[in-house]
């Protein structure tokens, strides 16, 4: 017979506020099996949970329901407490009377009627549980980094440095990602390439380091501990093996009309190029798209210059199968692109640039060698001005809903490198706010303020206008006096918003990990689980996952790093035992439940059955737990409705229902 | 009218474990209200709510159903809400047909982040039935006629 106990917590005032939880727990003393209720302020302290455990022991309760917050929040805190009292954890059932109950009812009747028959719902449910025992599965050690930044790098040092295997994948022919194009950093203005450039190498001579560079994920199936990955490497037309990093084929390429990914497209690259001088590895890879021997058969200068003989124009695609116990996702950001905002001219004027692209020019290392000019006419700017907030904090008709974060503090660092340099130049920014939370990030602007001289305009700029002799007419407001503003600037630099690698969109599919509205990757729990994806064995590094600058980056990095270092460091995982099981004796092999199931995991065996003492072999479905991720296709499928999922039953269910609609 | 104002639908929302129910979570620390006629039934896909489970709500006196899921393309088990939206495309023209109305069955895709559109979703869903006022039941659709 059932002995089952209902805890109604108070979560101080948050549940009590708005729920009558000694009516809770009055009327659950009425449901059918429930022989014991009781309230606490905050049930998942540890006097609550002995509250629970006591239950459990001197009541001999063999089921019990936690009427507080979400499932998600505390379903495995209580679980264990239930497990260390002595009954299996899946004996506990959660009435979500929080989040779904009263954080969003502000009538205390109202509240508590639902309370009610959500706590009536889980006792039904839990009144039909049965005990689940998790199986084991095992752990590749080896981890897999998708995206080679900053924070792929940093994740994947931290995971090797613990003594794991891990590689990196990366689609662009080098790793460095975004970090690798800045040329100083806020708000200490360190060079960007000589904090980064050791990492880089620190990565690729790592042993326990694999760099699969010019390489992309194309199919990834398993789950957490045995992940298994195909990785697409492209063709980089060179022989990684070969190739001695001289250079002399760049330089020999009779092709250089293809646009520098690097320096953002200001000036041009040959067909066989390497990102930048640094590049990590140090091969060359053929663009095929402007090669003129592999577009014509003709040419084939790079191939007669190279005397290691490294260049092959034969070369495929190569698709190579890994497996991985943990996933971490690292592809950051791109700069949006800025065809809606079109009245600050940027596809106009050369003079109007991104944030990123005066990066490049600012780089000694960039198109202009890190001369301050104007890339329409070579001349010195005297007069710029910096827009804020492009495309972030704006309407999603035009751009991104959110702020972007990082660009209050990389405009004041430019403001400031250029009034360090250059003080004859003007430098005016228009901004929505000035955001510096962060060590030392007020003090920096300030700085910029106070002993650079920078202009900062509160207000936005409706338009920026190109004028005949080549200067920008900037159409702005001051807000704090009211007042229209027309400057005539020599270069307008905006500072726009960025997002999610569009590439995070197919990753994220291929991982089954979700992503918000924004294509941002969603965490396990906003606040305590911030690194973790939802999907078990997926892990978040860097702006995938929101905006952020490199500290936080880094930081993150390790975080997800010591996450999948405390995953591999296991032998065994425990398998979710909620999984589907066919009743034998009823199964008549029909295979329609094995044609709905995404992870194979159902097999059709022949069975001795005694069915009124006949004995007869009769074709039966098999699930197999281990594959099984309890996803409930299989038993909506079967005609004979034998397939069930446990912890979901269909018998639970419908308990629930009736409970809700009594 | 005064009547319909009166009037406290059941309804019955079955959501995702990983999307909707989140979701759900979400609109809920984001104090984003809805009606406490809503009542949610955790499910771990779309794809696992069987038929029977609606007919069974409605059955018991429901006055709606909604099922929530991961949006096309981002199940968590890949293609389970895919089935979903098959199924319930075939169910909710068949239970048209035997007289529970279209509007009082939906299939809504919600994330984990779309608070917002749990909570819009919700009171839309539960203005919707109480203009179409209390349903008739399965059970008494059989005795008459």
């Amino acid at each position: 017979m059932h002995g089952i106990g209902v805890f109604v917590c108070h979560c101080g005032s948050n549940i009590a506020a708005t729920v009558d939880v000694k009516k809770v727990v009055e009327m659950a003393r009425l449901e059918p099996g429930v022989v014991h209720a009781e309230d606490y302020q905050y049930m998942c302290s540890e006097a609550g949970q002995e509250k629970i455990a006591n239950a459990i022991k001197e009541k001999n309760l063999t089921g019990i329901v936690v009427c507080s917050c979400s499932p998600r929040m505390h379903e495995a805190t209580f679980r264990k407490c239930a497990e260390k009292a002595g009954i299996n954890p899946y004996m506990v059932e959660i009435a979500n009377i929080r989040e779904q109950c009263s954080w969003i009812h502000k009538n205390i009747e109202e509240g508590t009627e639902k309370a009610v028959i959500l706590t009536r719902a889980a006792i039904a449910k839990v009144s039909l549980n049965t005990s689940l025992l998790p199986g084991e599965s095992k752990v590749t050690k080896r981890a897999l980094v998708i995206g080679g930044g900053i924070a792929g790098i940093q994740t994947a040092l931290d995971i090797a440095d613990a003594g794991y295997e891990v590689d990196i994948v990366e689609k662009t022919p080098s790793i460095g990602g975004k970090m690798a194009q800045l040329d100083k950093t806020f708000p200490t203005l360190d060079c960007s390439a000589c904090i980064l450039t050791p990492k880089m190498v620190d990565a690729a001579a790592h042993e326990k380091i694999n760099l699969y560079t010019y390489s992309e994920i194309e199919k990834v199936s398993g789950f957490v501990g045995d992940f298994t990955v195909e990785i697409r490497k492209k063709a980089r037309y060179v022989n990684m093996d070969k190739c001695t990093g001289c250079g002399v084929c760049m330089e020999k390429c009779p092709s250089k009309k293809a646009k520098s990914e690097f320096n953002s497209g200001l000036n041009n690259r040959p067909a066989i190029y390497t990102p930048f001088a640094q590049a990590i590895p140090n091969v060359p890879v053929i663009d095929p798209t402007q090669c003129i021997k592999l577009k014509t058969g003709k040419c084939g200068v790079c191939e007669k210059f190279c005397q290691a003989g490294a260049i092959d124009y034969k070369q495929k695609d190569e698709v190579v199968t890994r497996k991985y116990g943990a996933i971490v996702v690292a592809t950051g950001f791109e700069v949006i692109k800025l065809d809606n905002l079109e009245e600050y001219a940027y596809s106009q004027s050369k003079d109007v640039i991104t944030s990123l692209e005066l990066e490049r020019i600012m780089n000694a290392a960039g198109p202009t060698k890190g001369h301050l000019e104007r890339l329409s006419d070579g001349k010195h700017p005297k007069e710029i001005v910096f827009i804020q907030c492009v495309g972030s904090r704006c309407d999603e008709s035009k751009g991104k809903p959110y702020c972007s974060k990082i660009c209050c503090m990389y405009t004041a660092k430019h403001a400031m490198l250029i009034r360090d340099k250059y003080p004859d130049v003007n430098v005016t920014v228009f901004y929505i706010d000035v955001r510096t939370p962060g060590k030392n990030f007020d003090e920096f602007y300030r700085r910029a303020v106070e002993e650079y001289g920078v202009n900062y305009v509160k207000g936005q700029v409706g338009k920026v206008a190109p004028q005949p002799d080549g200067s920008l007419l900037v159409h702005g407001v001051d807000l704090l006096d009211g007042k229209q503003l027309k400057i005539s600037a020599d270069m307008v630099v905006l500072a726009a918003a960025i997002e999610p690698n569009p590439s995070v969109r197919q990753i994220a599919t291929m991982l089954t990990a979700s992503i918000d509205t924004n294509n941002f990757l969603t965490e396990a729990h906003p606040k305590l689980r911030p690194v973790e994806s939802p999907t078990a064995g997926v892990f978040l590094s860097g702006v995938c996952q929101g905006p952020k600058d490199i500290p936080e980056t880094v930081s993150q990095a390790g975080a997800a790093a010591i996450k999948v270092v405390g995953l591999l460091a296991k032998d065994k995982l425990l398998t979710n035992p909620c999984t589907a099981k066919a009743d034998e004796l009823l199964c008549n092999g029909c295979s329609a439940c094995a044609n709905v199931c995404p992870y194979g995991a159902i097999s059709y065996e022949d069975k001795l059955i005694v069915d009124h003492g006949v004995r007869k072999t009769h074709r039966v479905a098999v699930v197999n737990s281990a594959l099984c991720q309890g996803c409930g296709a299989c038993t909506v499928t079967c005609p004979s409705g034998v397939m069930d999922l446990q912890g979901f039953s269909n018998r639970q269910i419908i308990a629930e229902v009736d409970a809700i609609c009594r | 009218m005064s009547m319909n104002e009166e009037f406290r639908p059941k309804i019955v929302a079955f959501c995702c474990n990983w999307c909707s129910y989140a979701g759900a979570d979400l609109a809920g620390s984001s104090r984003l209200a809805y009606p406490a006629d809503v009542k949610i039934i955790r499910v771990p896909c779309s794809c696992r709510v069987n038929p029977m489970f609606i007919l069974r709500a409605f059955e018991r006196g429901a006055d709606g159903v909604i099922i929530c899921g991961c949006h096309p393309g981002d199940c968590h088990y890949s293609t389970g809400n895919y089935y979903a939206r098959r199924r319930m495309t075939l169910l909710f023209s068949m239970l048209d047909y035997v007289g529970i109305e279209r509007g009082r069955t939906r299939v809504e895709w919600v994330s984990a982040a779309e608070g917002v559109k749990f909570s819009n979703t919700m009171n839309d869903f539960v203005e919707t039935i109480r203009s179409m006022g209390k349903n008739v039941r399965l059970g008494d659709l059989r005795c008459k006629n």
